[in-house]
């Protein structure tokens, strides 16, 4: 009987237990990126950019050198890194708390610039890491610590849209939303990932991926009623899509 | 037979796998793993029910499965 090996961790993806809680989608997004660091042969050159929030180990689950930028720093670090060391790979890894709130400068501006490194945004509705305080990209009527009877649309504006914004920023070569709550949208998220990697190795400019992640602990639900919830009230809120592709343009 | 495998001390009892099989054959255990959690299992009875599919390895947060396939002409063979 010739049976196949069809699925197993990447090499890159550490063989160690992770500290994320039980169903917390992180997991699955750092093992998607270990996927398309060894698919395009970049583990060696690979500089990656870690951030604050629950992913702020991600040094310790994938294998490359890393550098852990200060709160909302990822972008500007990165740039930094990538200006100097032009032949790396370089992308950083940011949750909606660090990129969306304290760190919303540092990402406009890398990506009007048009930085060549790419940015892998979780974003899960909620500050994870410090207990699940309001976020940006917090849904009107979610109940956080810090919103206790629901964001309200009145008192705290609604959610911010990360990926309408970044596509219309000039340097923006690739920008999508996607999601990993079904095997379909995990085989899009993989497939956007690939392509914002591709746009830095291809020189053609800034690439980022939005991935709706779950935060069960914080959403006070379990794993499986929080990744419903992902169908049924975030993709909604923020449709999953590609909104800017630099190589599509230029085809008429 | 396609089969998985169930790396039980990764195993966080999420259920996100059981939710993801097409062919609903994984299920909660009665068994806690050294950390407390209680694991997902693919009974051994059900296993000539998996397809090789990797739904549930895809979805598992924990990387905790992993997958062999095997095609259904050489199963046959087999027979
Ligand atoms: C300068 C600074 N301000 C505030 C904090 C506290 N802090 C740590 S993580 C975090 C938010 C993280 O949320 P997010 O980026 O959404 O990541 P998640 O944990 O949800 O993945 C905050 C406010 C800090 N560490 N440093
Ligand atoms: S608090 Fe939320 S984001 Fe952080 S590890 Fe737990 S589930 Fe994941
Ligand atoms: S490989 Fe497919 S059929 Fe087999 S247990 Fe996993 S999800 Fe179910
Ligand atoms: S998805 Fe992974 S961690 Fe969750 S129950 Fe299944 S095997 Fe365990
Ligand atoms: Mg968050």
């Amino acid at each position: 009987m010739s049976e196949q090996l069809v699925f197993t961790r990447p090499e890159v993806l550490a063989d160690v237990a992770t500290h994320y809680c039980p169903g917390c989608q992180h997991g699955v997004v750092h093992r998607i990126v270990a996927e398309c660091l060894e698919e395009f042969g970049l583990v060696e050159k690979t500089i990656a950019v870690s951030s604050i929030g629950c992913s702020v180990f991600l040094y310790n689950y994938i294998l490359v050198d890393t550098v852990e930028a200060p709160h909302g720093r990822a972008p500007a670090v990165a740039t930094g890194v990538k200006r100097a060391r032009k032949d790396a790979f370089v992308f950083a890894y940011q949750g909606d708390g660090d990129l969306a709130s304290i760190g919303m400068a540092e990402i406009m501006h890398a990506a009007n610039r048009g930085e060549r490194i790419s940015v892998i945004f979780v974003n899960n509705t909620v500050y994870g890491m410090t207990g699940g305080q309001m976020a940006p990209t917090t849904m009107v009527g979610q109940k956080t610590t810090t919103c206790p009877a629901g964001r309200c649309m009145e008192r705290e504006g609604g959610p911010i849209h990360m990926s309408e914004i970044i596509a219309t920023l000039g340097g923006v070569a690739y920008c999508a939303r996607t999601a990993v709550n079904t095997i379909k949208n995990i085989a899009q998220t993989k497939r956007a990932i690939r392509r914002a990697f591709e746009t830095q190795i291809n020189g053609e400019g800034f690439g980022f991926v939005e991935v709706l992640a779950t935060c069960p602990t914080n959403w006070r639900m379990s794993s499986v009623a929080a990744n419903e919830r992902v169908g049924k009230e975030m993709i909604p809120e923020f449709p999953l899509g590609v909104f800017k592709d630099a190589a599509k343009e230029e085809q008429p | 037979m396609s089969r998985i495998v169930i790396d039980e001390q990764r195993c966080k009892g999420c259920l996100l796998c059981v939710e993801a099989c097409p062919k609903s054959i994984i299920v909660a255990s009665s068994r806690f793993n050294a950390k407390g959690y209680k694991v997902a299992e693919l009974p051994e009875a059900s296993m000539d029910t998996c397809t090789g599919c990797a739904s549930c390895a895809q979805m598992c947060p924990d990387v905790a499965i992993t997958v062999w396939r095997t095609a259904k002409s050489k199963a046959k063979e087999n027979e």
